[in-house]
């Protein structure tokens, strides 16, 4: 992308859930970027104020889930005066269409960005094939 | 640089945004140079003093500015993507570039004392209120 564009604000968009939760917070869907390498898959995504120890990332069934927990304690006693976003807790879904080393999943949190890579088991990675 | 697929729909949309914002921003008004909405911020009241909690991921402390004068304050920097060469790109949906916002406070403020602070994303900023603002109880003879 053009790096001298102007920033626009995007709008967060509210995650949409079969069951209706107990907790009446609000949930939202982290902005993300997903690229793959030969070697690996790699998802980033937008999770501001989350704290590393309260994030959660699983992968079961081929679909890759994170949340992420807000401290919601940091807002108690501010009054609001003005205000022009939501704040709540983040979670998404994906559903993977590579086959995954499980084991060898790394995150790396910084600047309220989640860079998750998710290498590709060693059958699913491409191979040259050399033709004689 | 990330690979990307030129549309020309993409392009003539970037240009009715970019218009529309021009039309919207207070370019002419007596304000310093302001360019966009963005970040978004949220303003809240701490006793006689102002936090403003701005919404940043993925800026760079090291590319953040912000300055502060009187009753504005400016928040600019550059929020750049970091992604190495030939990768193929699946989603992308976070969006980069500059950003320029000046903040226009209702009170005065106490330039020396203000506190800034960027962790997770998250850049705070505590504002106090100058002391000749605050209001002063008059005791009724």
């Amino acid at each position: 992308m053009a790096t001298g564009q102007e920033l626009q604000v995007q709008q967060k968009r509210e995650l949409e859930k079969k069951e209706e939760a107990t907790v009446p917070a609000r949930v939202f869907l982290p902005t993300a970027d997903i690229y793959e390498t030969p070697e690996a898959l790699t998802v980033i995504l937008e999770m501001p104020g989350v704290e590393k120890e309260n994030i959660e990332v699983h992968v079961e069934r081929d679909t890759l889930k994170v949340e992420g927990q807000l401290d919601l304690s940091k807002y108690q006693g501010l009054v609001p005066l003005y205000t022009e976003y939501n704040i709540g807790h983040y979670s998404r879904s994906f559903r993977l269409s590579n086959k995954i080393d499980q084991n060898r999943i790394s995150a790396e949190l910084k600047d309220g960005v989640l860079s998750l890579t998710l290498p590709k088991a060693e059958e699913a990675r491409p191979r040259a094939i050399q033709i004689n | 640089m990330m690979t990307s697929f030129g549309d020309p729909f993409n392009t003539l949309l970037n240009l009715q945004r970019a218009l529309e914002a021009q039309i919207a921003s207070n370019w002419l008004q007596d304000q310093t140079t302001s360019q966009g909405p963005f970040p978004p911020v949220n303003v809240f009241r701490q006793g006689d003093d102002i936090l403003a909690i701005i919404e940043l991921p993925g800026v760079d402390k090291a590319e953040l500015q912000v300055q502060a004068k009187e009753n504005t304050i400016r928040i600019s920097g550059k929020k750049a993507a970091k992604y190495p060469d030939g990768i193929s790109v699946h989603r992308r949906e976070r969006t980069f570039g500059e950003f320029d916002r000046t903040l226009t406070l209702p009170v005065r403020l106490n330039p020396d004392g203000i506190k800034a602070e960027y962790r997770d994303g998250i850049l705070a900023l505590f504002l106090p209120r100058a002391e000749q603002d605050k209001p002063r109880s008059i005791a009724i003879a």
